[in-house]
């Protein structure tokens, strides 16, 4: 047919409009994520995890524009693996943290991507970073995306200090599926991953699996 | 040289704010922020009351543009009065809510106000109803809105349950309020809830330095 147009995904930005977290807890970390990535009205990926690792015991979670992110993550993968053979130890989480600053002030204009850094190392235990347009600041907790505005109410009120690795699970897990139900650009399933002193964990959670609430 | 519009020149006092309103067992919540301010930079009012009684057991609350807002709980007050006299009983929450509804959906093209109407009837005791601001009437058991309430929803849905008792629901909406306020930058100044029960009405006003405080503050 003459003049057809073509499916609009196909010249939409791609976002990972999203909902992101990290938390600290009493020994480390825990990151979570949805898995939804929009190009405009449509989802051009149901599963994608957002976490993404910098190191061994250092991940970021991915939010805003999904090629953006990408690349700042790569990058600094690199770079962090370069800066730990030469210091010839772990690299400590925020140095990895400055290293994705550096690169989010100095392109702040071309970039539209926001990563949260949270790891664990030996001098500072567990640490959460945020560092939105190429700020650096250290947190207990940081939320992001889309996805986000929905859950400070709910983040400011639960948010104990000191929390076991156990209670900080279920946390993000509740804050992800209340943000999930309420914005259209984050959904899908939940991703975690829990870096401590022993080890990191990953782990998915299906949608039907997720906590619901009363209104579901 | 480009000519530099204030943004509230261009929109006007404008209730940034925060509404919501509760169901609990035997009644009703419903409450608000107190700040008016004049395009995100001013503060206009620290102490309006955007809680306003359209009948004796029925109370609206009013989001959007202040003018707008104001104009439409006259009309719909005028309204209401009228048709109490004519029923010779008191209105059902459902009729202000309609009324409501009705100025709304007419005057679409013109207004930029949205309502939550709660109150307590005979016939089916404590209800609340939101219109928004195309001029949609529906009923929920708890609802919030104006711009606070985005921080809000994830707290809403996990804390509201049905049948509260009233002190439960009372600290479920000034703990909601609270935080909104504390991440709006367009919402403050003191909590205003009312209760509306069978029995009758009860005001309640919290300042700033007693409201809850969580673990930042």
């Amino acid at each position: 047919m003459l003049g057809e147009a073509e499916p609009q995904w196909l010249t939409e930005e791609v976002k990972t409009g999203t909902t992101i977290i990290a938390i600290e807890f009493n020994g480390g970390v825990v990151l979570g994520s949805d898995s939804r990535v929009s190009a405009g009205q449509s989802v051009v990926n149901r599963v994608m995890n957002k976490l993404s690792p910098l190191h061994d015991k250092i991940y970021c979670a991915l939010s805003g524009s999904a090629a953006d992110a990408q690349t700042i993550a790569e990058m600094v993968n690199y770079q962090l693996d370069v800066h730990s053979m030469e210091i010839g130890e772990d690299p400590q989480v925020r140095s990895a943290a400055t290293l994705v600053k550096n690169i989010s002030y100095k392109y702040k204009e071309e970039l539209s991507a926001h990563l949260i850094v949270a790891g664990w190392d030996r001098r500072e235990g567990g640490q959460v970073f945020a560092t939105l347009k190429g700020l650096l600041t250290r947190q207990p907790f940081a939320v992001g995306g889309s996805g986000s505005s929905y859950v400070y109410g709910f983040v400011d009120a639960e948010y104990r200090k000191g929390m076991n690795k156990k209670d900080c699970q279920q946390f993000v897990v509740n804050t992800l599926s209340l943000a999930m139900n309420r914005d259209g650009s984050s959904g899908g399933v939940a991703y975690l991953v829990t870096i401590d002193e022993h080890g990191t964990e990953e782990d998915v959670i299906l949608g039907n699996d997720l906590p619901t609430f009363f209104d579901q | 040289m480009e000519k530099h519009y204030t943004d509230s020149q261009v929109k006007g006092v404008s209730t940034g704010t925060t509404i919501l309103a509760a169901i609990f067992d035997g009644g009703v919540v419903i409450g608000s922020d107190s700040r008016a301010s004049m395009g995100g930079e001013y503060v206009s009012s620290k102490t309006i009351n955007k809680v306003v009684q359209v009948h004796d057991q029925i109370f609206c609350c009013m989001a959007g543009s202040l003018a707008d807002a104001q104009a439409v709980t006259k009309a719909a007050k005028f309204h209401l009065s009228f048709h109490s006299v004519q029923m010779e009983h008191p209105p059902l929450v459902i009729a202000a809510a309609s009324v409501l509804k009705e100025l709304c959906y007419k005057n679409k093209e013109e207004l930029q106000a949205g309502f939550i109407t709660a109150g307590w009837d005979k016939k089916k005791g404590p209800q609340v109803y939101v219109v928004s601001l195309g001029g949609m009437l529906i009923s929920q058991p708890v609802t919030i809105g104006g711009s606070g309430s985005t921080y809000i929803y994830g707290y809403v849905d996990a804390k509201y349950k049905p049948n509260m008792t009233r002190e439960e629901c009372m600290q479920f909406a000034t703990n909601a309020l609270a935080l909104a306020m504390g991440r709006d930058n367009v919402s403050g100044g003191v909590a205003h809830l009312v209760v509306i029960t069978g029995k009758g009405v009860e005001h309640v006003v919290v300042p700033g330095d007693k409201l809850p405080r969580f673990h930042d503050e």
